[in-house]
């Protein structure tokens, strides 16, 4: 479990972090003719390995279009997108697909559990699409969910489970299968402020590695200093990057 | 990944019985309507298939079924047996008579019954055409010759007899009809004695058939100059049926058919000239359209539901192609269980409207071999094709298995016996079941159709939109 886990003192942010994700002059419109809306303005950005990255802005000023770019689960009108080296917008349809299941993890705002399945055949999924048998992916989501303090919700339906446990079957969903890249979708928009901050905690203590890097969107600036780095949007571009230090964090004492 | 799509697809309960039940509605209705449908065919034609021994039905030119009897002059059984290839040919009388008879109501009152017969008469010396001898119930073909004899069908003789005790009939067996021997009814002002009572194919009409000789059988029917209807012949061994017939079509004028080819000419008759297929197509049309708007609208509801759900999968990278999969998987699954349902409960309609009933224990018969056969492939090949685990393989395997038994059970067993003494006309005929099967796995295919496109266009960042 030591790969799903990585102790604190691997947590902190490296000294010279590589480039995750690089973003150049990436536009996506929605609509056409008076309807079109331009959601993003020729985006520049890069997002590192080893930390957390937040986009944050207003509601509406193109956050969860760019996650969705990042994430290559919408294509974008032009520009270039790299995902660790390899050109995400130049992909096919197919490749991108493979992509994203050996890739990249998602935790989202509504969870997106199946009804169905318990806990731990949901956290299963990423494993299942990789083509892992029923009984190992089960049995390793299992082990995901224990490090994260479900170990003793495993078979529990999401409809058994709060707000907050549904958020972390999927947090462990999204990491069960190593992915290299974890995209998180407003992650404590369903939740209470406390619960928020828990999940935040734990993506922070389980996701964030020096080989992997972690992209959230959210608008609750309550979990900011969560963030390595806080790229503000607004009306489709980034217009502001902050670094924050290590000392902001509230894991790295 | 087809667990996690059986797993979505009993999940949400409702929606699940929903699907199943409009298949299984569908399914129902096309197969009991079609079974309704054949067995009222088959009952058109019923003395055709009961009459068995000769090869040809010689008869007038101009019949159209075996109701249109045109009378023929008795010169032509003469010219009939002097064409070549011609073994035998003996007459045959089919008329209606009037049974007149005294009994007594349910009440036991004193009544007068008159109802009407279908008379046939057969050869004096051979008795070809009478009911072969595990069809006689009680008493004996022997006895025909006696004076005033007939042999009467079973199916109407309630309506003869209403007084009887007919409850006790399913408990004393055929013994019951021995109670009916020597009594007295009188046709065309004639004195008729049953001398036995048999089993036939119950008519389109219903009216009981008696059996009589040929040359009684103008008493018994009212006064024609010509009571010749049919001919039948044997053609000499290794002389081909249908190159006597038309030797007899060129020598005699008149017109000449094999059992089937007269059993199909009838049937063509009411395809023909009445609304019946028309009445039943229709009804069968709306249980596929019924089928296909409940079971179709609940599957795409099911997959709208599920739609942020399968575009999380599709973000988490499942392919379009195992996502189709997914849902082909569930529309064979509520497909399968449908079908079993809607056929068996087909099955057991038709079986409750027997009587008397047969048991429902059953022949191992090849159709039921191969129809369950048929479904353990199917699983075995999603199994191969690693659409299903081992345990769904196991599992499924048992179930539908089981669940086909039964169903074909009560088909199978009413088909081997129920047509001939039913009230309701039902008979399953093997293409019945067939035509359900392809009407159920076209409906699973227009709804999982609209379901697969609806997924396929389906852009993953929708999990996106809060």
């Amino acid at each position: 479990m030591q790969d799903v886990m990585p102790e604190k003192a691997r947590l902190t942010k490296p000294s010279s972090p590589d480039v995750a994700v690089r973003i150049r002059k990436v536009t996506k419109h929605f609509g056409s003719g008076d309807q079109m809306v331009m959601a993003l303005r020729g985006v520049d950005w890069d997002v590192y390995t080893g930390q957390m990255s937040l986009i944050v802005g207003p509601s509406g000023c193109g956050k969860t279009t760019l996650l969705s770019v990042i994430a290559g689960i919408l294509d974008a009108d032009a520009g270039e997108l790299t995902v660790f080296g390899q050109e995400v917008t130049r992909m096919r349809d197919r490749t991108k697909t493979r992509f994203r299941a050996q890739n990249i993890g998602f935790v989202f705002q509504q969870y997106n559990l199946l009804p169905a399945l318990t806990a731990s055949e949901n956290a299963a999924i990423p494993l299942v699409i990789a083509g892992w048998s029923r009984g190992k992916a089960v049995s390793r989501a299992r082990e995901v969910l224990g490090m994260i303090g479900m170990g003793n919700k495993t078979e529990s339906l999401p409809s058994q489970l709060s707000g907050g446990q549904m958020q972390r079957v999927a947090i462990a969903r999204a990491l069960v299968h190593e992915p290299k890249l974890l995209v998180c979708d407003e992650p404590t928009a369903a939740l209470d402020h406390e619960m928020g901050l828990t999940v935040m905690e734990l993506l922070r203590e389980a996701a964030v590695r020096p080989d992997r890097a972690v992209v959230i969107v959210t608008h609750d600036n309550r979990v900011f200093h969560f963030g390595d780095r806080i790229a503000y949007m607004d009306d489709g571009a980034i217009r502001r990057v902050e670094e924050r230090s290590n000392d902001a964090q509230p894991n790295s004492h | 990944m087809s667990w996690i799509a059986l797993k979505m697809l009993v999940g949400d309960r409702a929606k699940f019985l929903g699907i199943v039940l409009g298949l299984t509605f569908a399914a129902l209705l096309i197969t009991q309507q079609g079974s309704i449908f054949c067995g009222l065919m088959l009952r058109t034609c019923g003395q055709i298939t009961d009459i068995t021994g000769a090869d040809l039905w010689v008869m007038d030119p101009n019949v159209r079924f075996i109701d249109d009897v045109k009378p023929m002059i008795e010169n032509n059984l003469y010219r009939v047996r002097g064409v070549e290839g011609v073994h035998w040919a003996v007459p045959l009388y089919k008329g209606q008579a009037r049974a007149k008879l005294n009994t007594v109501d349910r009440e036991g009152k004193r009544i007068n019954v008159i109802e009407q017969v279908i008379l046939l008469g057969l050869d004096d010396a051979s008795l070809v055409g009478a009911p072969p001898p595990d069809k006689i119930l009680v008493g004996d073909l022997g006895r025909l010759r006696k004076p005033d004899a007939i042999i009467i069908d079973n199916n109407r003789l309630a309506k003869l007899y209403p007084g009887e005790p007919w409850r006790t009939l399913e408990k004393e067996g055929n013994g019951f009809y021995t109670r009916f021997l020597g009594r007295e009814l009188e046709m065309n002002d004639h004195r008729a004695i049953i001398v036995g009572v048999c089993e036939a194919t119950r008519t389109f009409q219903s009216n009981p058939v008696v059996y009589t000789l040929y040359s009684r059988a103008k008493y018994f029917a009212p006064q024609e100059r010509k009571i010749l209807s049919y001919i039948l012949a044997k053609t000499e061994p290794g002389v081909s049926p249908a190159v006597v017939a038309k030797r007899i079509e060129q020598q005699t004028g008149l017109g000449a058919a094999s059992s089937d080819e007269f059993m199909w000419k009838t049937i063509g008759y009411y395809m023909k000239y009445t609304g019946i297929p028309i009445n039943f197509g229709i009804t069968a049309v709306l249980g596929f359209l019924v089928g296909t708007a409940i079971a179709g609208q609940t599957f795409y509801n099911f997959t709208l539901e599920n739609l942020k759900q399968f575009g999380a999968l599709k973000a988490m990278g499942a392919t379009n192609f195992r996502i189709i999969q997914m849902i082909l998987l569930q529309a064979l699954v509520v497909g399968l269980l449908g079908y079993g349902i809607g056929v068996g409960l087909a099955s057991m309609f038709g079986w409750a409207n027997q009587s008397p009933k047969s048991d429902l224990s059953f022949f191992l018969r090849t159709e039921v071999v191969g129809a369950i056969g048929g479904l353990v492939l199917v699983y075995l090949l999603l199994y191969v094709g690693r659409l299903i685990t081992r345990a769904v393989f196991v599992q499924a395997s048992v179930v539908t298995t089981l669940g086909y038994l039964v169903a074909f059970a009560a088909a199978y067993r009413y088909m081997l016996q129920g047509v001939k003494g039913t009230e309701l006309a039902f008979y399953c005929w093997w293409p019945v079941p067939l035509v359900t099967g392809v009407a159920v796995v076209l409906i699973c295919i227009l709804s999982s159709l609209v379901s697969i496109r609806r997924v396929v266009v389906l852009e993953p960042a929708i999990v996106f939109r809060g």
